[in-house]
């Protein structure tokens, strides 16, 4: 076990080490200017009368890419689709607390969501391209918003395209059917899809989950590209990938949370106690640089989940 | 090879051993059983076609294509042209189908994208208790109810705004294509209805969170992304409305005059193919006049056969799709 | 973040957007209200129009020439339930059987011919069907009778069945079947004695909703049952049916037969949809009892 420990340790700081050679935009987590730009305050999300989500406090700075990670089932998803309400789409749920983008609540009633879901766009598990044109998946977004200049819209989309590093490969097929490109391709041309509204936030959920080796590699690549320009968080189950892409790192877990929640002043609403050691709210356990977690994690849960010891 | 032989055997003698055991128990029996009910029903399809085309061989003879085109229906004359009575199933089901498309496609957007649980179920079940009401039902409250207290007044509207137009030309009727076309509508609402909320149900949850992610309202998602997914379920429900329209009899026979003519005001009394055969088939004396109808009968077969054929493979067309995307 | 010039949600083209996505939801809203209204129209108007007249005359006597009061449809009563009951005993058989056989194998070439054929021949108008009636059974005997009315509707009836049956079927668990078959029961027996006990509330659902559209068919009628004002009870004879005396009934020039037209769709009416709804809650009872543990 000890050597399965250190040997998973050094597998992740050459993953740290091989990024920060490789990249300079990746160097300094504290070289550059430090902004808040999603400040989630005391959330909790229900799903009806159950808590999926507790008391969740935590900062995503502005032009870096966080990564979230933690063992399946801990509301990592649930999380992220709190920041776009795309959680409003499953019905019964209700979040509590605040959700800050650039200081302003996103779970306030008056908050209009279609108007958040074009500031902080999304790119989901599985590559979901319309079953129509390359052209046209680019150009969905902008047209709803009004632009309808042929020109305009050619340019937007040769610069979403390039963003993604896709023109290249499609720029000869614009007008054939998204559906006829590579697994990798059409999570890319996801990817531009959702740049060509240039939202301010990009929420990744596992975006290289369904994808072999090659096409998460191309991935990953892209996503240091679009630091420069947006700010990043990405729900992934693969910690390497977590360790290889993103400056912060978020570690979340439902376990230990029966006995923590069980004083909590929520709970005692709920009424039953039997019913609260059940619930398996997700929380963060720790939030810090993506250096720390991986090397010297404060809490022994997040230690013992990079290590392999969870579960 | 020795090795081969050896298991080939032994395989072989099983093989046996488990049909004589399936005959003891009557599984060969039951097997030969369901096969011949399956192919039974499909025999009953070919043996309806057979069946109509063996029985219009006079006029079949005698006519030819010409008895598409005729305009004369004459018995006592011996002269049968249905042009009057296709021209008529086609014009009123057309017009039901434009009435009922918009309307359908409403009730299978909101049964299918807004509804709340509860009241989901209830409301898609009273659509479709439409569906199961008896068409001389629908006949006997059109002629009695719908036609003096809607249909007239609207026709006697539409006539005194629009006569210019050809399709409103007066007189005014109360029995009438419109009213045959607007009770067709109702008729085949559920079927439009329900066919196309199953096509909404099988497009994946990713295309309306794709939509939805990028800032569309949920009405964009419905009109841009998910109705174009499954447009050709969409028309495959249509299709399958139009075949209903096409071979409905009693209700229409019941409110469209039938008077067999080539105008085009909706508001003048019609005639339609399947009306024809109800209201003559059981005078029709000599064999050329029976065999006249039952031609008809066999262009209404044809036209929905085609119909449903179209309407079947589009549908299955969308549902296929659903794995196509999940491969990738 | 955003460019300067790149449109944003906010503004007019934003509240037009917003307009139009209420105005569109709203509209499929009173697109469902518009179907249920005529339902409700003419349920209503059936019940009160026809219940006028409704005594228990009416299901015991024959009817009575125009313009003397009284009578009832006794024999339409009588009729339907000898030309259903012939239909089902020609449809169910076949389409129970056959729908084994599709379930079992929905991809064979036989099995796929079969759904096919069976959507197909569900479209086919039903007055097709009774030409075809006619055709194999009136012209041969030379005379319009019960059965060639209960053959006709078992042709529409058969397609019904089959698809009804098929899925509930199909939602009766693979291991249930696969269970009986590791205890050595033959095919056969796993079927009639497994399966079909297992999905007996879809089996039976699908022969009320094959028996409530057949019951109200009244065109095939004209030329097979033909119609008869007396008891009938021989399946050889013209024979009086519910639909086919409500449209005799409507289309005649007398107001008293009016009267008994509404009457008569009340009785068939309430028949149709009374099944329907209990069909429905077989079918939600069926779908619970495999989703529910």
């Amino acid at each position: 076990m000890a050597t399965d420990h250190s040997e998973r340790l050094r597998v992740f700081t050459r993953a740290l080490a091989n990024r920060e050679e490789s990249s300079d935009a990746a160097a300094g987590v504290a070289g550059k200017p430090h902004q808040t730009k999603i400040q989630v305050r005391d959330m909790s999300f229900y799903y009806g009368t159950s808590r999926a989500l507790e008391s969740i406090n935590i900062d995503f700075p502005e032009h870096y890419i966080t990564a979230i990670i933690g063992p399946s089932g801990c509301g990592k998803s649930t999380l992220l689709r709190t920041l776009n309400r795309m959680s409003d789409l499953v019905p019964h749920t209700r979040i509590e607390g605040q959700i800050l983008l650039d200081g302003e609540d996103l779970t306030a009633p008056s908050v209009d969501v279609v108007d958040v879901r074009r500031r902080v766009g999304m790119v989901f598990q599985r590559p979901n391209p319309f079953p129509k044109s390359i052209y046209d998946n680019l150009v969905f977004g902008p047209r709803l918003l009004g632009m309808n200049d042929r020109a305009a819209l050619d340019a937007i989309v040769e610069r979403s395209l390039r963003g993604a590093a896709l023109w290249d490969e499609v720029k000869d097929k614009l007008h054939t059917s998204g559906l006829a490109l590579s697994g990798g391709q059409q999570q890319r041309l996801c990817i531009a899809r959702a740049m060509a509204i240039e939202p301010e936030v990009i929420l990744m959920d596992e975006p290289a989950s369904a994808l072999d080796p090659i096409a998460t590699f191309k991935i990953e690549e892209l996503m240091q590209s679009l630091r420069e320009r947006y700010t990043i968080i990405i729900v992934t189950h693969n910690m390497q990938q977590a360790a290889r892409v993103s400056d912060y790192t978020a570690f979340m877990s439902w376990q230990a949370v029966a006995a923590l929640s069980y004083n909590a002043p929520s709970a005692e609403r709920d009424g039953s106690s039997a019913n609260v050691t059940k619930s398996q709210a997700g929380r963060i356990i720790e939030f810090g640089s993506t250096r720390q977690i991986f090397t010297t994690p404060k809490e022994k849960e997040t230690e013992d989940y990079i290590t392999g010891r969870f579960g | 090879m020795s090795v081969d032989s050896r298991v080939k055997f032994p395989s072989r003698a099983l093989w046996y051993t488990q049909w004589a055991r399936r005959f003891k128990h009557g599984d060969v029996f039951f097997r030969a059983l369901t096969i011949l009910a399956s192919a039974l029903v499909l025999l009953v399809t070919l043996a309806i076609g057979y069946e109509l085309w063996q029985n219009s061989a006079l006029p079949r003879a005698k006519f030819g294509l010409e008895f598409l085109t005729g305009i004369d229906w004459n018995p006592v004359t011996n002269v049968f042209g249905a042009l009057p009575y296709i021209y008529g199933t086609l014009l009123t089901s057309f017009i039901a189908v434009l009435i009922a498309v918009p309307i359908g496609l409403g009730i299978a957007i909101f049964l299918a994208e807004l509804a709340p649980d509860w009241l989901r179920q209830p409301l898609g079940f009273l659509v479709e208790l439409l569906a199961a009401v008896p068409s001389v039902v629908y006949g006997l409250w059109a002629l009695y109810v719908l036609v003096p207290t809607l249909i007239q007044p609207t026709a006697k509207l539409l006539n005194a705004q629009l006569s210019f137009l050809p399709i409103f030309e007066g007189p005014v009727y109360g029995p009438s294509r419109l009213a045959a076309s607007l009770v067709l509508s109702i008729m085949i609402l559920p079927t439009i209805s329900s066919v196309s909320r199953d096509v909404f149900l099988a497009i994946p949850r990713a295309q309306r969170e794709a939509a939805l992610a990028l800032g569309a309202t949920q009405w964009e998602t419905i009109s841009q992304v998910l109705v174009p997914y499954g447009l050709s379920g969409i028309l495959g429900a249509v299709i399958l409305g139009l075949g209903r329209a096409l071979g409905e009899t009693i209700a229409v026979t019941m409110v469209i005059g039938n008077n067999p003519d080539l105008t085009a005001s909706i508001l003048h009394p019609g005639y339609t193919m399947a009306s024809i055969i109800a209201n003559e088939f059981s005078e029709a004396t000599s064999d050329l006049y029976r065999q006249a109808l039952i031609e008809i009968g066999l262009v209404l077969f044809i036209i929905t056969l085609f119909l449903n054929l179209i309407a079947r493979l589009l549908v299955w067309r969308v549902a296929r799709r659903v794995p196509t995307e999940a491969r990738v | 973040m955003t460019t300067g010039s790149f449109p944003q949600t906010r503004g007019a083209n934003y509240r037009r957007r917003k307009f139009v996505n209420g105005v569109m939801l709203t509209l499929t809203g009173v697109a469902t209200l518009l179907a249920v209204f005529p339902l409700v129209w003419i349920i209503s108007y059936v019940v009160l129009e026809g219940g006028r007249f409704l005594s228990l005359d009416f299901f015991t006597q024959l009817p009575t020439p125009v313009g003397v009061p009284g009578g009832g449809v006794a024999n339409a009563i009588l009729g339907s339930a000898m030309v259903v009951g012939i239909a089902c005993v020609i449809a169910m058989p076949i389409s129970l059987v056959a729908a084994f056989y599709v379930t079992d194998h929905p991809n064979t070439p036989l099995g796929v011919a079969v759904r096919f054929g069976t959507d197909v021949l569900a479209g086919i108008p039903s007055i097709v069907m009774g030409i075809f009636a006619y055709t194999v059974v009136v012209l041969p005997q030379r005379h319009f009778s019960a059965f060639s009315g209960g053959f006709a509707l078992a042709i529409i009836m058969t397609p019904i069945v089959l698809r009804t049956t098929e899925e509930m079927l199909k939602l009766v668990p693979r291991n249930l079947r696969e269970g009986a078959l590791a205890l050595g029961a033959p095919e056969w027996k796993t079927s009639l004695q497994v399966l079909l006990p297992a999905a007996l509330n879809g089996v039976v659902t699908g022969v009320m909703l094959g028996i409530a559209r057949v019951a109200g068919e009244a065109a095939p009628m004209i030329f097979t049952a033909f119609g008869n004002p007396f008891f009938s009870t021989d399946p050889n004879q013209p024979i009086a049916t519910l639909p086919h005396t409500i449209y005799v009934y409507a289309i005649s020039p007398y107001k008293d037969w009016h009267d008994k037209a509404w009457t008569t769709a009340l009785v068939l009416i309430a028949f149709v949809l009374g099944l329907n709804v209990l069909a429905r809650v077989l079918t939600a009872r069926q779908a619970h009892q495999w989703s529910g543990n």
